[in-house]
Formats: structure tokens, sequence, C-alpha cells
């Protein structure tokens, strides 16, 4: 189980780093946004509850990018049917796609918060950082096993690009809404200020729970 | 039942002290919210029963319990708009728990269809619409509980003062109307079966009749084919 999880994810983070498709579109993405939500909001910075809610739909919105495009090789390249034929483990498949997909996200994040410090937060994030890094991993995680859950959902269907975000975003209510309320804080006028910790309780909470369901439910969506 | 609850309703029911008529809304539109929360996830039931043991008929009513929760959604929606209108001033109300969370999750359910149609085989069909349905049944509990805190109680919980709050003859109405709508829910259910399965039916004797070679091609359906 290891070596395979180990190989398929060898396997995804190759491929991005030689075709380069999800994670410079996903980083695209996100600070045109940016540019977006400054001429949509009117405002040269932003901090509190608004930084927040900018950071987290932004970031949601680029990780729907990257979930629709998370299984599009296998999906072209008849990958499903290799894999269907090797003797291993089917859970290791999605095991290793939510870890690729997880390693995109904080690929993209690296590049997108400091971006959003630059260009739209108010307050130093000086101070924020540590707790920012948990919350951004825990959100991370939660985004990861959700979204390749969906996008193993939606690869079979004809309307791919429409049935990943209509799924997705409800879904991913939760882990928006528990990670900006954690955020909030953090980018408080006035410095940072210490985590909720009941939120960053529900974001575990969510990881668990959709990381025990898809993986039970995994298996099901490779069949044929 | 359902007679018996309206009757109930509008002649039994003492009239709300402070909202007045309009409180009767609350008898049809609570069930009516409660039943089609637990229709979604009888539905995810019906699916992890359809996984296991690969029977068509338990997508048939995964299918059919979904779709009528769907339905009786909008109801919700509906007839909560008209309430909170009446009794809040507005139509929508974004820091009642109840109003958001039945959203997303009314606004999950309503992929429901897209999902099913987008997939030309009915065998594979039939599997993604049920792993969908488990994923989306146990999101309802939770999305209740993460969007519940979110708002730390600022309005008091029509079901925590059904049982300390409510006036005796109040209580028996509700309950009333409750057991009503899950009757009707129930009634429906075995209604769009029986409608199914008659379809289904007249379908593949007509083929018999006609032959295999001059006969149509069913066109696509969300619907699950028996």
């Amino acid at each position: 189980m290891r070596e395979t999880v180990a190989a398929l994810l060898a396997k995804d983070l190759a491929l991005e780093l030689r075709t380069r498709e999800a994670v410079p579109a996903m980083v695209l993405f996100s600070v045109t946004t940016y540019v977006i939500f400054h001429f949509g909001l009117d405002r040269d910075t932003v901090e509190g509850d608004l930084a927040a809610g900018v950071l987290w739909v932004t970031l949601l919105f680029a990780s729907i990018l990257g979930i629709n495009r998370l299984f599009v090789a296998e999906h072209e390249q008849g990958g499903f049917d290799g894999f269907l034929l090797a003797p291993v483990d089917r859970t290791a498949l999605f095991v290793a796609k939510a870890l690729a997909l997880f390693a995109f996200l904080c690929v993209v994040e690296l590049v997108a918060v400091p971006a959003f410090a630059v260009l739209l937060l108010g307050p130093s994030p000086g101070q924020a950082l540590p707790g920012l890094v948990l919350v951004l991993a825990l959100a991370n995680a939660g985004i990861a096993a959700t979204g390749t859950l969906v996008a193993a959902l939606a690869i079979q269907t004809r309307a791919r690009d429409l049935i990943v975000p209509l799924l997705a975003l409800p879904l991913l209510v939760p882990v928006v809404l528990a990670a900006a309320r954690t955020t909030a804080p953090l980018f408080a006028q006035g410095g940072a200020e210490p985590l909720p910790g009941d939120w960053l309780a529900v974001l575990a909470l969510y990881d668990l729970v959709f990381a025990l369901i898809a993986y039970a439910v995994f298996d099901f969506l490779l069949e044929d | 039942m359902l007679t018996t609850a309206f009757v109930l309703v509008f002649f039994y029911a003492p009239l709300d002290a402070d909202q007045g008529f309009v409180q009767k809304i609350f008898y049809v539109h609570v069930p009516m919210a409660i039943v089609a929360l637990c229709g979604f996830v009888a539905g995810g039931l019906f699916a992890v029963m359809h996984l296991r043991t690969r029977d068509v008929r338990w997508d048939m009513r995964s299918y059919v319990t979904i779709h009528l929760s769907i339905v009786l959604a909008v109801g919700v929606l509906l007839t909560g708009s008209i309430w909170a209108r009446a009794s809040w001033g507005h139509w929508w109300v974004w820091d009642e728990p109840m109003l958001v969370s039945f959203l997303i999750v009314f606004l999950l359910y309503a992929t429901y269809w897209p999902l099913r149609f987008s997939i030309e085989d009915s065998e594979k069909q039939a599997r993604y619409a049920s792993v969908f349905a488990i994923v989306a049944g146990s999101f309802v509990p939770l999305n209740f509980a993460a969007v519940r805190m979110a708002q730390q109680f600022v309005h008091p919980q029509t079901l925590a003062t059904t049982t300390g709050g409510m006036p005796p003859k109040m209580a028996l109405t509700f309950v009333v109307a409750i057991v009503g709508i899950t009757l009707l829910f129930i009634t429906l259910c075995k209604y769009e079966m029986a409608s199914k399965h008659a379809t289904f039916r007249l379908r593949a004797l007509r083929r018999r009749l006609a032959g295999d070679d001059d006969f149509a091609p069913v066109g696509r359906s969300a619907a699950p084919q028996l």
C-alpha cells in the first residue's frame, strides 16, 4: 500500500512538474482574483473578517480549478484501466491523489498568500504566520479529501466542468466557514489575536469525517 | 391524517400571541423540513444498501426519496420565506442557522439530477448516484452542526422549544402534522415507485411487440432504469 501510494504520488508530481498544468493556472487565478476584489470592493487594504473572507473565497475557487484537473490525465490516457489491472489496493489511488492535491494547494498558497499580504492585506502578517500555517494545513486537508472524491465522481460524467463546482462548493461550505472564522482574528487591525479553538476543532472534525467517508466509498467509483 | 392535521391547525390550535394567524404556517413548514431532511438521510441509507447488494431496486428507492425530498425542500424554502417575511419582516435572514444550512443542503442536492443525467451508462449512473447520496446524506448533519455553531443560537430553536415552550394544544397539532406529512411523503414515494415500475413494464412489453429493430431508442433520463 505505502509503495503504491508513493509510486502514484511520484507520478503525479512528475507529471505536474513536466506539464505545469494545474498549479501555475491556480496561482495566476488567485492573483487575478485579488485584483478583481480590489476593484470589486473598491478598497486598497482589507483586514479582519473581510480579509479572511477574500483570502478563503479566492483559495476555494482556485482549488476548484485543481480539482477539475485532478483525474484528467488518467481519464484521457487510460490510466484508470492500467491502475485497475495492477494488483494493488484501490484506495491507494485515493490516498495518492489526495496527497497530490494537498501538495498542489500548498505550493499555490506559498505564492498566493504572500501575494495577498502584499497586494491587499492591511495589517502586517508576521505575527499571524504560525497560526495561519496551521489553519491552511487543516483546510487543505479537508479540500483535498472532499475534492478528490468530487473529482473522481465527476470525471466519468459528460459535464465535468459543471458538476465539479456544483458539487464541491456546497460540500466545502463548512471548510470555508471554519477557515474564515479562524483566520479573521489573525488579520485583525491591531495585530494577531489568538486562534479560536472551537473552529479549529470543527475543521479537524470535517477533515476526519470526510477522509473516512471518501475512504469508504472511493472503491465504488473505480469499478468497471 | 393530513386532513385531520389541517382541521386541527385551523380550528383547534390557539393563535400565537405575537404572531397571530401567520404562525399557522409553522405546522406545514417545520414538519416538511424535518421530513425532507430525514428523506435525504434515508436516501443515503438506501444508497448504502444499493452498493452492498447491487440491487437496482435500492437505487430506485434512493432516487425516489431524494427526488421527493428535493420537491419538499422547495416547499420548505418557500413557506419559510413567507413565514420569515411575516414574522421578522424580511424574506431572507442570514443569521438564522436553520435557513442557511437548509439552503446549503438544498443547493447540494440540486446537483443530484444533473449528476445522474450526465452519466450515460445506467449501471455506472446508479453507482455514482449512490456514492453521491451517501456523501451528501452524511454531510447533512455535519453541515447543520457547523452552521449552527456559526450563529451561537441567536434565535430560539423551534425544536428545542417543542417540548418545553409549546402549549399542549399546539404540541398535539404539531405532532399530528408531522405524522401527516410523513405519511404523505411515504404515499408519494409508493406512487412514484409504482408509476416507474409501470412505465418500465409498458416499455418492455411494447418493445417485445414491436420487435427490437423498429423500436426507437429510449432517451437518456436521470431516473434509474430497471
